[in-house]
């Protein structure tokens, strides 16, 4: 079984107890109303779903609860890190593409 | 005038008991509780009303005069009186505070498992580390057995208290009880 590090218990914890909540790093609009019906779908609906390190929200549903931040590897589903919500993407060394994959 | 007659609450697994050479599995005793949620400002006023600082390192709890603090989330509490009739000024001492405390003491209920195989049945449904260094004693944590969602909480090397919603410690019991016929 995958594990997985979650930033508040700051323990690795079984991956069944985690759900993915898709792309992190995504900013709400500060007025919906004023978006064109094209500018919406760009925010709600298009995700870049890169082959490679994909920067991903998740939630430690069946433990502490808490919604968190990942970098994980598409290709190899490998978490390159985990971090709190709110904090920074980080620039971890390891995070390249994989070999082949296509920017 | 017609008696009325009120219905006694009742602990689901009220007089079951396994036990073999290797395990026992048992109702723990009726408890109120409580779930807290507080933030970190609130923290130092909460002491007052538990008698207690409340543990803030993940996974830790602290027990004093029959009340117990066990972490679950970097904001999230769960108490566990174990006396059931002590809830009430507990709830008033508590409201006096900004938090939500919700009792919770009917939703919930605990099954205690015991026994030098305790670790391994729970390995059946938990897929938690359970070993002494990953889960020592006092040690607590939300997660999944089976297919349900627990509480687990380490008493001391042999013991758990594996605290449940009511409507699944059956699921639970028979679970627990299929896992323990192959220990021993």
């Amino acid at each position: 079984m995958l594990l997985i590090h979650c930033p508040y218990c700051e323990e690795e914890r079984p991956e069944v107890e985690f759900a993915g909540a898709g792309e992190a790093h995504i900013d709400r609009p500060k007025d919906m109303n004023a978006m064109s019906d094209a500018e919406f779908e760009k925010f709600f609906f298009i995700r870049d779903n890169p082959k490679g390190v994909n920067y991903e929200r998740w939630r430690h549903i069946h433990g502490c609860g808490r919604f968190f931040n990942a970098a994980r590897d598409t290709v190899s589903d490998k978490f390159l890190t985990t971090y709190k919500s709110g904090e920074k993407k980080p620039e971890v060394a390891t995070q390249k593409p994989v070999q082949g994959a296509k920017k | 005038m017609a008696k009325i007659k009120m219905a006694k609450a009742r602990p689901p697994h009220e007089g079951r008991r396994f036990a073999n050479s290797a395990i026992s599995i048992e109702q723990a005793l009726p408890a109120s509780r409580i779930s807290l949620r507080a933030g970190s400002n609130e923290l130092a006023e909460l002491t007052k009303p538990l008698g207690f600082k409340l543990p803030s390192k993940p996974g830790t709890s602290k027990t004093k005069s029959g009340l117990s603090a066990l972490w679950l989330g970097p904001d999230e509490w769960l108490l566990i009186n174990n006396d059931p009739q002590a809830i009430s000024k507990l709830m008033e001492n508590l409201d006096a505070v900004k938090c939500s405390n919700v009792d919770i003491s009917h939703r919930n209920t605990a099954i205690i498992i015991s026994g030098k195989a305790a670790e391994d049945v729970l390995n059946s449904g938990c897929p938690r580390d359970l070993s002494l260094d990953a889960f020592p004693p006092g040690f607590c944590s939300r997660t999944l057995f089976g297919k349900i969602e627990i509480i687990l909480w380490r008493l001391s090397e042999n013991s758990f208290h594996i605290e449940v919603w009511r409507s699944y410690s059956e699921y639970l019991w028979t679970f627990l009880l299929d896992a323990s016929k192959d220990a021993g």
